[in-house]
């Protein structure tokens, strides 16, 4: 049985505690606002890239000489997995679902022969993929005093894989991250970036498309267009990781908060009844003593 | 007056503009061109540069893009520009230091190829430097 002091001093740490999560709910809140503002207002733009890619790649269908990157090398023996997770904990299971996600797939690349290699985005998953995978994480590349991300940041992490690319460093990349649905759900997916995935509602609206006339040749313009293509795909990505590692946080610290009223609750009334009976004992040996007498 | 038609131009980070114009103004890869309402579905990479943006009611804006394409089909014309900055809020100082890239860019060249395209665009952002002074003043 703890003592009135401890119970006391119990309450007023988990008080602060308290007051703690609250705090980094609302700051959460009102990241995540701004957060999902900026991963709206960069939908158009990926939205209208897709929809170009698709109208020029449907010409390059099959061919023999359709660009590497959209084609692929045509073996998928080295992988390379672009893990984007955030960089501060406490967001409930933000980073660990990604960084399973991305686990899963590597152990069933590695069963299938297939060889893997990691590029890690954000601290939090290269911590707990090093553990597993220390030998395959080929670089991690953290934005820890990065406040909002801008495209600059997603073009150096674009450009860094398509450098290795084209140093035949692997064959097919794909992209981990979590969708922003809702701020109580998140979904961790995985996207292939290299070659590159015309998402299929893209590719119908393609098929009304015209024919285009173009400067320079299609072909150029697509080779323009692929690597920027790999950008915004990691720019999209980030900004939807922003979001949602916001939107974990916030319900995270939100049932924590929870359950820290609940806690201050029991230890007060825990505090209150040892409180009574040790009156009631002090009560009851005065009237015995004076019984005595 | 030409007849408006949609106009979008669209970086990764927002919608910059979204309305009726009249004629815009494109620096595409192979030279300037004025677009109008009517044009065949058309497709060009876009060079560092300015376009004059014609409005419907028949405002000029000027806005700096760099990087991107044009894309122009039946319902509009669309840029995609990687960068897109109005010109008033353009900073001398902003292209100087891109500038400044460009220039580490030719000298880090390994190739000639690759120097070919380093001093290019280092020619292109001079004449934007130029463009914005001249409407700065």
């Amino acid at each position: 049985m703890p003592s009135l002091k401890d119970l006391r001093n119990r309450i007023a740490s988990v008080k602060a505690t308290q007051k703690i999560t609250k705090a980094m709910q609302m700051v959460a809140a009102a990241k995540l606002r701004r957060a999902q503002q900026a991963a709206e207002a960069a939908r158009p733009f990926a939205e209208r890239m897709n929809a170009v890619l698709a109208n020029l790649a449907g010409a390059f269908d099959g061919r023999p000489d359709a660009p590497a990157l959209l084609a692929g090398t045509g073996k998928s023996d080295v992988h390379l997995l672009v893990v984007c997770t955030a960089e501060r904990g406490l967001c409930g299971a933000f980073n660990s679902s990604i960084a399973r996600l991305a686990r899963d797939t590597a152990n069933r690349l590695i069963a299938e022969g297939k060889q893997v290699k990691i590029l890690c985005v954000g601290r939090k998953g290269a911590d707990q993929l090093r553990r597993l995978f220390a030998d395959k994480i080929v670089e991690v590349i953290e934005f820890k005093s990065v406040k909002q991300i801008g495209y600059d940041h997603a073009d150096g992490v674009g450009k860094k894989i398509l450098t290795m690319f084209e140093a035949g460093q692997f064959d097919v990349a794909t992209l981990f991250f979590s969708r922003f649905k809702s701020v109580i759900s998140q979904v961790p997916t995985a996207q292939r970036l290299i070659p590159a995935e015309i998402p299929a509602d893209a590719k119908k609206s393609a098929g009304a498309g015209a024919i285009y006339e173009c400067e320079p040749s299609e072909e150029e313009i697509l080779l323009d267009l692929l690597p920027r293509n790999v950008s915004t795909q990691v720019f999209r990505a980030l900004l939807e990781n922003a979001a949602s590692e916001q939107g974990s946080r916030m319900s995270a610290m939100d049932s924590a908060t929870r359950n820290a009223g609940e806690m201050i609750k029991k230890l007060t009334t825990t505090y209150n009844r040892s409180r009574q009976a040790m009156i009631t004992k002090e009560l009851i040996e005065i009237i015995s003593g004076a019984e005595a007498v | 007056m030409a007849e408006a038609f949609k106009f979008e131009l669209v970086s990764p980070a927002r919608l910059v503009l979204s309305e009726e114009v009249s004629q815009v103004v494109v620096p595409g890869l192979e030279g300037d061109f004025t677009m109008l309402n009517g044009h065949s579905p058309f497709m060009t990479t876009v060079r560092p540069g300015v376009v004059e943006v014609t409005s419907a009611s028949g405002k000029v804006s000027k806005i700096f893009v760099r990087g991107g394409f044009a894309d122009a089909s039946p319902s509009g014309l669309t840029i995609l520009a990687e960068q897109a900055i109005p010109v008033e809020e353009l900073k001398a100082d902003v292209i100087a230091r891109e500038i400044k890239d460009a220039e580490e860019d030719v000298a880090d060249a390994k190739t000639d190829e690759a120097r070919r395209v380093a001093r290019e665009k280092l020619d292109q952002l001079r004449s934007v430097l130029g463009a914005a002074r001249s409407t700065a003043h």
